[in-house]
């Protein structure tokens, strides 16, 4: 008895010392290869971006010679729309590309194109906002309490849109609003906004062969390229919509419509999108993978350098007719701490575009698996998963190990400082339970099963369609 | 004009040299100053209608707009050179430092990342044009030959061409993208595959005016030529060398007048289509931005477009007098 207590207790110690070991020994060869990192096994890149202004860490990395000095000669290219750029990005004719976070995700989960992607590094915090036509905005601003000033009090809640719709709807009208992407931010969000409104967005069933998201649906949304969206609201195909900048700033300047929210006001400092890469490529290319998140991370920082001293220059870079593009003006417009909602009442958002502060690079698993659970909670993942699961993918696409060797690097090479990523010594790859949503609803990530049962509009556990 | 000139050239009425001169020189008034009223009320009404057509990207370009678009983009083309030289002497130090490391490495010239200009575009677009269209002469022309001298090929092939004619290469456009990308795999390839989908597009839709047009020209050649070429017993190849090919110059480039003319619209609207680099791209880029400029630089592509097309019609038809032993087949 005593005997094999004994010779267990001697098994356990010597797996505990061997293991520990091995951990040293990969510490030290890790902490080796960052001292000398080689010289890239693939110099010449393309990247693919969207015309949106959160694509900027990539132009200035490009623009202020980050990738060059990292030996990478790269081309930047716009997409015409997500599914081209995700379809590059697997089929090799990109070498990584500017994505939505939901992107890396559904691939990896097989929904939509099945690829297994991955991401270094998180580009931005923020930077979208819902955008309704003038029809809509007249019908639904009776409805928003004003301020002393008589301006509307924000943030403004899908409650002053609900008898909009309904009105719509009694009247057999179908009310018809756009996103980017049905894995997009821009899609979690507005249905975010809608359903803590009470207005319902409507459930995809996958499993029965319905990718439309219209199930059960008050609001019908749908796919439109985030450059055409003025444009198609114009139209009137669209009444409103959920996208990126500089796109709604320039219906306030078409005066076609009016932004009602950002999605800053929706969730503070939400992570919004990714810089994807398959994991053929890094783990074929791991110089080259380390060396472009470093050359994105120092972009990032020149981003927010000085409380955005640097952002006109960038508002000049990105208005270049090959990357945004958009006036300089139109882009100034959120880029440099304001945000013009209705025409005129242009509000101070310093923190609408964070491209490095709060830890914006860094590729949180719990990010991932906010994304996870709105996949989730819209049925475009059919069945119940454990909270295991979601970990399992978060790891799998998320990656802060490449991002913290890219960092460690960087410290090395001295181009930053330890300071610039002292919150993320120890990290555990979970942001603590996160507050500042539009419901007021707590998101921990450690429990997705739990936040999913808290919504009043949702599939919960143990639901199917 | 025409009567005089007949005339003229039948010396039926001999004029005087001093009658003569003076209609030469009304001839070729005429020739310029009619085409030059033309472009003056045109740009009048251009500039009238511009300025009451209001967008939501500003007013719709006029004559002044689309200059000034003109003096940018050529500003901008030269910026870009400048900055492509400070690229290739960055690239060259960076070399030179890796080869003092590493003396075993062996320096690579990459090529220049920057943005494709409007020229560039321009450029591209008429690389991408011509190549198409001569893969499309060297298929067509053979083939259309062959067709014209035998009936029983004709007959064979003849509801081939008319089914796969009236479709638009644009419909195509999704396949040969796919199939290319299977295909074309090569680790250092020589074209951009871009380029190639843009090809195969151009060479899909000449392809079908030259077939026709070429077997007609064979077809419907004079019989007592035929006959000649029977009498002396010509070879084959000597036949068509010496009868075939002369007879049908001017049905042979009727076709390829028409292809090129609809291969460069074709290209354009694929490359919108397609993204791929060239003008097409670029009007497509612009409309993207939706800055106030955008549309004075689309009004500027689009003048170039027509421009260039005009300019590749009318080599074309210099080419076939050139070529053509009867001149006046080449006229316009």
């Amino acid at each position: 008895m005593l005997k094999t207590t004994l010779k267990n207790e001697c098994k356990k110690l010597c797996r505990t010392v061997i293991a520990g070991l091995c951990i040293y020994g990969a510490l030290l060869t890790s902490s080796l290869q960052a001292a000398e990192l080689g010289y890239p096994e693939k110099e010449e890149l393309k990247f693919g971006f969207i015309k949106l202004t959160d694509m900027a860490p990539i132009a200035i990395a490009y623009e202020k010679g980050f990738f060059e000095d990292e030996g990478l000669y790269v081309t930047i290219e716009s997409q015409a729309n997500w599914k081209v750029l995700l379809d590059g990005v697997i089929d090799g004719r990109l070498d990584g590309a500017h994505m939505l976070a939901g992107q890396p995700i559904a691939a990896t989960i097989g929904y939509g194109t099945k690829a297994e992607i991955i991401t270094p590094f998180s580009m931005d915090l923020n930077g979208n906002a819902i955008t309704v036509s003038n029809e809509i905005w007249k019908q639904m601003k009776v409805n928003i309490p004003k301020q002393a000033d008589g301006r509307p009090v924000h943030p403004i809640k899908a409650d002053a849109l609900k008898p909009v719709v309904e009105k719509y709807l009694d009247e057999g009208k179908p009310f018809n609003m756009g996103m980017v992407f049905p894995v997009s931010t821009h899609n979690y969000e507005l249905r975010y906004w809608l359903a803590a409104g009470d207005i319902h967005p409507g459930f995809y069933a996958p499993h029965k062969g319905d990718t439309s998201g219209k199930i059960d649906a008050q609001v019908l949304l749908s796919v439109t390229p985030p450059p055409q969206m003025p444009a198609t609201m114009e139209a009137g195909t669209i009444y409103g919509y959920c996208v990126g900048e500089p796109w709604n700033q320039q219906a306030v300047f078409k005066g076609i419509g009016v932004p009602v929210v950002t999605d800053y006001e929706i969730w503070k400092n939400n992570p919004e999108k990714v810089f994807g890469i398959t994991k053929v490529f890094a783990e074929k290319y791991p110089n080259t993978t380390i060396r472009l998140t470093r050359a994105l991370i120092r972009a990032a920082k020149w981003l927010d350098d000085n409380n955005n001293a640097n952002r006109p220059e960038a508002v000049k870079i990105l208005s270049q007719s090959n990357y945004v593009g958009a006036d300089y003006d139109v882009i100034a417009n959120s880029m440099t701490g304001t945000f013009e909602y209705e025409k005129g009442d242009v509000r101070s958002v310093p923190d609408f575009n964070v491209f490095f502060r709060y830890n914006a690079t860094y590729p949180y698993y719990s990010d991932a698996i906010w994304y996870l659970t709105q996949m989730r909670r819209w049925g475009q993942i059919s069945d119940d998963k454990p909270d295991s699961w979601y970990k399992d993918i978060a790891a799998k696409v998320y990656r802060p190990d490449i991002y913290m060797a890219a960092a460690q690097s960087l410290i090395d090479d001295k181009l930053m400082s330890k300071s610039d990523f002292s919150d993320l010594v120890g990290e555990d790859g979970f942001r603590a339970p996160q507050k500042h949503f539009i419901d007021n609803i707590v998101y921990d990530g450690t429990q997705p099963n739990a936040y999913i049962n808290k919504f009043k509009i949702g599939l919960k556990a143990g639901d199917k369609l | 004009m025409t009567a005089v000139m007949s005339k003229k050239v039948l010396g039926l009425a001999p004029m005087s040299n001093n009658k003569m001169i003076r209609s030469f020189i009304s001839e070729k008034a005429q020739a310029l100053i009619l085409p030059m009223a033309g472009i003056f009320c045109f740009m009048l009404l251009w500039s009238f209608t511009a300025s009451s057509i209001d967008t939501s990207l500003g007013k719709f370009p006029g004559p002044s707009a689309v200059a000034t678009q003109v003096v940018n983009l050529i500003d901008e083309h030269n910026a870009e050179r400048d900055k492509e030289d400070a690229f290739y002497i960055r690239q060259d130090a960076r070399n030179k430092l890796r080869m003092a490391k590493d003396p075993s490495y062996q320096p690579k010239v990459r090529i220049y990342t920057g943005k494709e200009t409007f020229l560039d575009q321009i450029f591209t677009s008429l690389v991408t044009v011509i190549s198409g269209f001569l893969v499309a002469a060297v298929i067509a022309i053979p083939l259309g030959i062959a067709i014209g001298l035998s009936k029983t090929l004709n007959t064979a092939i003849n509801p081939i061409i008319q089914i796969f004619k009236p479709v638009s290469p644009l419909a195509w456009l999704p396949i040969v993208t796919m199939v290319v990308s299977a295909l074309y795999v090569s680790p250092d390839p020589m074209f951009a595959k871009s380029f190639i989908t843009s090809l195969i597009t151009v060479t899909l839709c000449s392809l079908w005016p030259m077939v026709i047009n070429t077997s007609f020209g064979v077809a419907s050649m004079n019989q007592d030529w035929v006959n000649v070429s029977k009498v002396l017993s010509l070879p084959k190849h000597v036949h068509i060398q010496k009868i075939v090919l002369p007879a049908s110059i001017p049905a042979i480039f009727t076709g390829m007048r028409m292809s090129l003319g609809i291969a460069w619209m074709v290209l354009i609207a694929a490359e919108m289509l397609a993204q791929n680099p060239g003008l097409g791209k670029f009007v497509w880029d612009e409309f993207q931005n939706g800055s106030s400029q955008s549309l004075s630089r689309i009004m500027t592509a689009v003048l170039t477009i027509g421009l260039i097309g005009y300019l590749l019609d009318r080599t074309m038809l210099q080419l076939q007098r050139i070529l053509s032993w009867d001149k006046s087949s080449a006229q316009l």
